[in-house]
C-alpha cells in the first residue's frame, strides 16, 4: 500500500499512537500546571516554572537520560510503578510515549499558560457573584475560555511528539516495533546502505502529518474563536 | 420590619499602598447612590460588599445577616452572599449565549429561594429578543439589560451597581434607568448605585452617600441633592 513496506507502516501507526497517547495524558497535567502558575501564589512558584520548562532548553539526551535513572526498572520511580502496578517503561512504547509527552510539556504548557492569563478575571468574579464556586467557575467559565489555548497547546505538543528523537532513543533504544519511531526509522535507514529512499518517504510522512496536525490546530482554533467571540 | 435592621449596614476599614478607606453607612430599600471623585472608594466598597475582597478590619451585613466580621473570623464566601452585581462593562460570558447568560446563577439557586420568574425579567427588561444571541453582538446598552436580567435571576436579597450607564449612550441612558426604577419598585430589591452622573442620582437615588478620599462626607436623601450638587462642585459628578 502506497509502497511502503511493513517496517514503515509500523513505524507511522507506532509514532502516531505514541504521540497520541503522550499529548492525551500530558493534557490534563499542562491545565493544571497551567492554571496553577497562572493562578495562585506560592513559594517555590519561579523554581517549579523553570523545572516545567527545563526539557524545552536541555539536550533531549540529558532528558532522555534522566528518565532512564528515574523511570528505568531500577530508577525509584520506575520501580515504584512496576512493582505497584505492573506498568514499565524501559524498552517499551509506554517509554516513547513518556519521553514524548515530557519532551512536548512545556510547549503545551506555555500556550495554555498564556490562554489562562489573557481571560479577564472579572469574567470569573462575575461568576462568583452569581452562586458559582470556584470549581463551578472553572468548568463553566475559565476552561472554555480557555479552550483554543488548550487545543493549541495540545497539537503542538502532538507535532513535538512526532518529532522527537533524542530523548526516546536513550530512554528507550530504537527497537522496531516497539519503539522505533518515525525519526528513529529515518535515522536507521539513513545509517544502512540503499536506505535513503525509505528515509525520503518517512520525511515526507513526517512532513505530511506535522502539517495536517498544524491545519487540524487552525481550524479548530478559528471555530471556537469564533464561538466564544472573546474578541468582543 | 426592616426598619429595625438595616437592609445594609457597612462599617470596614482597608489599607491599600497610600489610599486608606474608612468608611460607615447604612442603605435603606430603594435606592443607595455611592457618589464621589474618582478613586475615592467607590468600586471598592462594592467590591468588599460582594466579598471579592476582604477588608481589614470591620463588618459587612445584609438585612442583618453578617457577611463579613473580620474581628469575629466571618467571610461568607462571594458565591453564598446572594449579592448581585452589575458590572461598569456588564462582563457577560462570551462563550455562553444571552439565555446561557441569564439562567447562570438558577444553576446554583435552590428552587424555593429562586426570585423572579424567567418570562417576567426577560420581559420587563425587553431582551426576549436577544434570547438565542451572544454577548459579542449587543450593544452597550443591550448588554446592560442583559447583565441586569442575570443578576436579579441569581435571586439576590441587594444589587450592586458599578456605572452600570457608564457605556450606554445618551439615548438608551433614559431608558435603562427607567428599567432600574421598575426593578427597585417592582421586584423590591434594594440596590447600591454607584455613579458619577448627577442625573442617575437625581431621577433614581433614595440616599446618598457622598465619598472623598476613602471616607464618608456626607449621607443625605435624594431630596438634598440640588444642594450637596452645589456643594459638589466638581468632586465627581459629570453633567450627564
Amino acid at each position: 500500500m502506497l509502497g511502503f513496506s511493513p517496517d514503515e507502516w509500523t513505524a507511522i501507526f507506532l509514532s502516531l499512537r505514541v504521540a497520541t497517547v503522550a499529548t492525551i495524558v500530558a493534557v490534563p497535567f499542562a491545565v493544571f500546571a497551567a492554571y496553577a502558575l497562572a493562578r495562585w501564589t506560592f513559594p517555590g512558584k519561579i523554581v517549579l516554572d523553570s523545572l516545567l520548562h527545563l526539557p524545552l532548553v536541555m539536550p533531549p539526551v540529558v532528558t532522555g537520560y534522566l528518565l532512564l535513572l528515574t523511570f528505568g526498572k531500577q530508577g525509584a520511580v520506575g520501580k515504584f510503578l512496576y512493582d505497584l502496578f505492573g506498568l514499565s517503561f524501559s524498552f517499551r512504547w509506554t517509554g516513547a510515549a513518556l519521553a514524548c509527552g515530557v519532551m512536548g510539556f512545556p510547549l503545551m504548557l506555555r500556550a495554555i499558560r498564556l490562554s489562562f492569563d489573557s481571560i479577564d478575571r472579572r469574567l470569573e468574579t462575575a461568576a462568583g457573584t452569581l452562586g458559582a464556586n470556584r470549581t463551578w467557575t472553572f468548568f463553566l467559565v475559565t476552561l472554555p475560555l480557555a479552550l483554543p489555548g488548550i487545543i493549541v497547546g495540545a497539537i503542538l505538543c502532538f507535532a513535538k511528539a512526532l518529532g522527537e528523537f533524542g530523548a526516546t532513543i536513550t530512554f528507550v533504544s530504537n527497537i522496531p516495533g516497539e519503539t522505533q519511531t518515525i525519526p528513529s526509522a529515518i535515522y536507521t535507514y539513513t545509517q544502512v546502505p540503499g536506505g535513503e529512499a525509505q528515509a525520503l518517504r518517512l520525511t515526507l510522512v513526517s512532513i505530511a502529518i506535522a502539517m495536517a496536525a498544524l491545519l487540524a490546530s487552525e481550524m479548530l482554533n478559528r471555530r471556537v474563536q469564533k464561538q466564544i467571540a472573546v474578541f468582543e | 420590619m426592616t426598619d429595625v435592621l438595616p437592609v445594609l449596614s457597612v462599617n470596614v476599614r482597608q489599607q491599600r499602598k497610600d489610599f486608606l478607606l474608612d468608611v460607615a453607612f447604612e442603605g435603606g430599600s430603594g435606592i443607595t447612590a455611592l457618589v464621589g471623585p474618582s478613586g475615592s472608594g467607590k468600586t471598592t466598597i462594592l467590591n468588599i460588599i460582594a466579598g471579592t475582597l476582604r477588608p481589614d478590619s470591620g463588618c459587612v451585613a445584609v438585612f442583618g445577616r453578617v457577611l463579613t466580621d473580620v474581628e469575629k473570623r466571618i467571610f461568607v464566601p462571594c458565591h453564598r452572599r446572594r449579592v448581585g452585581f452589575v458590572f461598569q462593562d456588564a462582563q457577560l460570558f462570551p462563550h455562553l449565549t444571552v439565555e446561557q447568560n441569564i439562567k447562570f446563577g438558577r444553576w446554583f439557586t435552590s428552587t424555593d429561594s429562586r426570585g423572579p420568574p424567567l418570562d417576567v425579567v426577560t420581559r420587563e427588561l425587553g431582551i426576549g429578543g436577544l434570547l438565542k444571541r451572544r454577548p459579542a453582538t449587543l450593544s452597550g446598552g443591550e448588554k446592560q439589560r442583559v447583565a441586569l436580567a442575570r443578576a436579579l435571576l441569581s435571586s439576590p436579597r441587594i444589587l450592586l451597581m458599578d456605572e452600570p450607564l457608564s457605556g450606554v449612550d445618551d439615548a438608551r441612558r433614559n431608558e435603562i434607568m427607567g428599567l432600574i426604577e421598575r426593578v427597585r419598585d417592582e421586584f423590591g430589591i434594594p440596590i447600591v448605585y454607584v455613579t458619577h452622573s448627577r442625573s442617575e442620582v437625581q431621577r433614581l437615588a433614595t440616599r446618598v452617600v457622598r465619598l472623598e478620599a476613602g471616607r464618608v462626607v456626607s449621607v443625605g436623601s435624594a431630596a438634598d441633592l440640588p444642594d450637596v450638587g452645589v456643594a459638589l462642585g466638581n468632586n465627581g459628578f459629570a453633567s450627564t
